[in-house]
């Protein structure tokens, strides 16, 4: 459903190339982890996809499903299906949680021709998604992540995958900053989205994530390419190894 | 009552242009003492003169168009939205074009606790309570900095709203200025006094004339209580000029209030004065403006003159397609006022390059023992936080609009009675709503 071929990425305010031809594809119903040293374009590819300005695509293409997503607002590309839960998710005061994710779930469906859904339907179904991701009302209430720790940030984001209910998840380290309870939440949100037509990418430094969400496949990612794809058995070397072995096996 | 000597005569040029901006005046018919305040309040203007472009106190907001001979004529708008708190059971006073309208407005006498007048009947006589009230704060706040316009406003207000509060208020008086004439010039003038332990709250709305000036006196005893919610017209086209001059006894409370929404030139003065020992005055504002034909000015003034008091300042402003905002606030503590807590805070919201916000905030304190702190911030919309929300799928200009909301929320906590509160959030949606087009 996501594939993704030879994309080059720039920097846009100086000259810099970030990813240097990124090669992946992730079908429906499947859980890519990406792994991978710090500053080796992770996050960046994560943020090209889904539209942050900043970044100047040289090359290459992202479709979802057939659509260029390259070609699309972010808002558009939230509507087509895809969701980044975001490695560092932004405070913004004033802004209710609450109001922020209706208003955000009847944009996409309204952008995809569906009706909107009433305060009441809305209500439940938050509550009801909150509940199995340990949220309470008070946060819920709150403004936008504000004052929220490292760990209810990251449970805020799965709880608006959970509502949202994208068709491709990107999760960006996710588990960082997450507690042993809080990482079992969250894999369990995950899981309970697995389904044949949903697929997932998962950004990760941690073997322990990967414990609870089995992924199909595992890439490796390094100095902005996809280095090395392999099964779950990669990441487990990972762990006990490091990437020095890797990287120089493919150099 | 004289000014301090501190104002030197004023040129000829201005002296000409304030006698041209008079020769179109009649002072209104009053009693005795209504005669003497208004004459006292000319009298004053001319010492002054009305205010010119190179003036201090004017340097941000360009003051020709409130200071020409008639006023120019604005387009009526067409606005489908009733005019708000109309639900709120308060009772209603209806000005059209300046025009007491009796058929529109509910009987004065249904409220308890307040005794509601009209200014024109007030100073018809020649006893009324009134005399002493009657620009005698508008007077005290001549100095240090003149108010010419409010002076103006004292000389030949035409009529207004005369509140006397003698206990907690059973309801709301709402005052409305509707506008039917593309012309209308109305001065209006309204008296509050607050009773020791009485509670009253004022809303006002609407544009009221192609110009409008007005002024608010509020007298508040010790212990008493002032709300004063206000929603300024939307009329592109309508230009204003208010001053709200409050007093405060000890332990009062005055909790003010405005949004402005629109208007092609708003000048809103406060001005407030603290004469009793614990007294706390909250005055705040929101303003959205969209062009260049867009100018809001708020100019406040508060001064220290008691021990403990609490002052508060909080107004901000969202500006788009070259629309101006200016805030000149001062805290004034005078020697002796010690304790005193006063803070001031101005912030801007531009929503592009064109528009712009210019503030003068000011601390002046002659007591050593206070606590006084003022900031002013200028800022776009935070990029990384419209990515963040338009990445959930809420399209731009919604983002960019929950961005505005949330920046004027703060400003909206200001204002105690949560569901007037509420209602102004609405019509802001409703105004940006109407952009997204
Ligand atoms: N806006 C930017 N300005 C300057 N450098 C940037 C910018 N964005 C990314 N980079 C650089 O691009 C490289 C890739 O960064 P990225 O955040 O994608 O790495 P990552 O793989 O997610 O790392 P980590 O595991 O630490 O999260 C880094 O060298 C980073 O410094
Ligand atoms: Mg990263």
């Amino acid at each position: 459903m996501l594939d993704i071929k030879g994309l080059t990425v720039d920097l846009e305010e100086e000259d810099k190339q970030i990813l240097k031809g990124v090669d992946l594809s992730v079908e429906a119903g499947k859980v890519h982890a990406i792994m991978g040293p710090n500053g080796s374009g992770k996050s960046t590819l994560s943020y090209v996809l889904s539209g942050r300005e900043g970044y100047e695509v040289t090359g290459g293409s992202a479709t979802l499903d057939g659509q260029d997503l390259l070609d699309m607002d972010p808002e558009e590309r939230a509507a087509a299906g895809l969701f980044l839960a975001f490695q560092y998710p932004v405070e913004i005061p004033g802004v209710g949680n609450m109001t922020f994710l209706r208003t955000a779930l009847n944009a996409q469906r309204k952008a995809r021709g569906e009706e909107e859904v009433s305060s009441a339907e809305f209500l439940k179904l938050v509550r009801e998604k909150a509940k199995t991701l340990k949220i309470d009302a008070d946060m819920l209430k709150r403004p936008l992540n504000v004052g929220f720790s490292g760990g209810e940030k990251k449970r805020n984001e799965i709880l608006q995958m959970a509502v949202l209910e994208p068709r491709m998840c990107i999760l960006d380290e996710t588990d960082s900053g997450l507690d042993v309870d809080a990482m079992k939440l969250v894999s369990d949100g995950v899981n309970a989205l697995r389904d044949e037509g949903r697929g997932f990418l998962v950004i990760t430094h941690y073997q322990r994530l990967l414990d609870h969400i089995t992924p199909d496949v595992v890439h490796i990612m390094a100095d902005g390419r996809i280095v090395k794809t392999g099964g779950p058995e990669l990441a487990l070397e990972v762990e006990k190894n490091g990437y020095t072995d890797i990287l120089s096996e493919v150099a | 009552m004289r000014l301090a000597p501190n104002f030197a005569k004023p040129s000829q040029a201005r002296t000409d242009a304030t006698e041209a901006r008079l020769s179109g005046l009649a002072l209104p018919e009053s009693g005795a003492w209504g005669r003497a305040a208004r004459q006292d309040a000319l009298d004053r203007l001319r010492e002054m003169g009305l205010p010119q472009p190179r003036d201090e106190y004017w340097r941000m907001t360009n003051p020709r168009p409130l200071n020409g001979a008639q006023a120019e004529a604005a387009d009526l708008m067409a606005d489908d939205e009733a005019p708000i708190w109309g639900e709120t059971g308060a009772l209603r006073i209806v000005f059209r074009d300046g025009v007491f309208d009796a058929a529109a407005s509910d009987d004065l006498s249904a409220i308890e606790g307040v005794r509601i007048e009209r200014l024109a009947d007030a100073m018809a006589g020649d006893i009324h309570w009134a005399k002493d009230l009657y620009g005698a704060l508008e007077s005290r706040g001549q100095s240090p900095v003149p108010r010419p316009f409010a002076a103006l406003n004292t000389a030949t207000a035409t009529d207004g709203v005369v509140i006397d509060a003698t206990a907690a208020a059973s309801r709301a008086i709402r005052v409305v200025y509707e506008r039917s004439d593309e012309g209308a010039d109305p001065v209006l003038h309204s008296l509050v006094r607050v009773a020791p332990g009485a509670e009253v709250t004022l809303l006002e709305s609407g544009a009221g004339g192609a110009r409008i000036n007005t002024v608010l006196e509020a007298d508040i005893a010790d212990g008493g209580r002032f709300h004063h919610v206000r929603m300024q017209g939307r009329d592109p086209g309508r230009r204003a000029v208010t001053h709200s001059f409050a007093r405060l006894g000890a332990e009062a409370a005055f909790k003010s209030f405005t949004l402005t929404m629109n208007g092609f030139l708003t000048r809103n003065e406060q001005v407030v004065e603290f004469t009793g020992d614990d007294a706390i005055a909250h005055v705040a504002g929101a303003c959205v403006g969209d062009g260049r034909d867009f100018h809001h000015d708020d100019t406040v003034f508060v001064t220290h003159d008691a021990l403990r008091c609490e002052s508060r300042q909080v107004f901000k402003k969202v500006l788009k397609n070259g629309a101006t905002g200016v805030f000149q606030g001062k805290i004034l503590v005078k020697a002796g006022a010690q304790k005193t807590d006063g803070y001031q805070i101005s912030q801007s919201l531009l929503l592009d390059d064109d528009s712009q916000f210019l503030a003068k905030p000011e601390l002046e304190i002659y007591a050593d023992d206070v606590a006084c702190s003022h900031g002013s911030t200028t800022g776009a919309i935070d990029p990384t936080a419209l990515f963040y929300l338009r990445s959930r799928g809420v399209p731009e200009a919604e983002a960019q609009d929950l961005m505005v909301l949330a920046f004027l929320a703060e400003a909206l906590e200001e204002i105690e009675d949560g569901d007037l509160a509420e209602e102004l959030r609405v019509r802001l949606e409703g105004w940006l709503a109407r952009r997204a087009g």
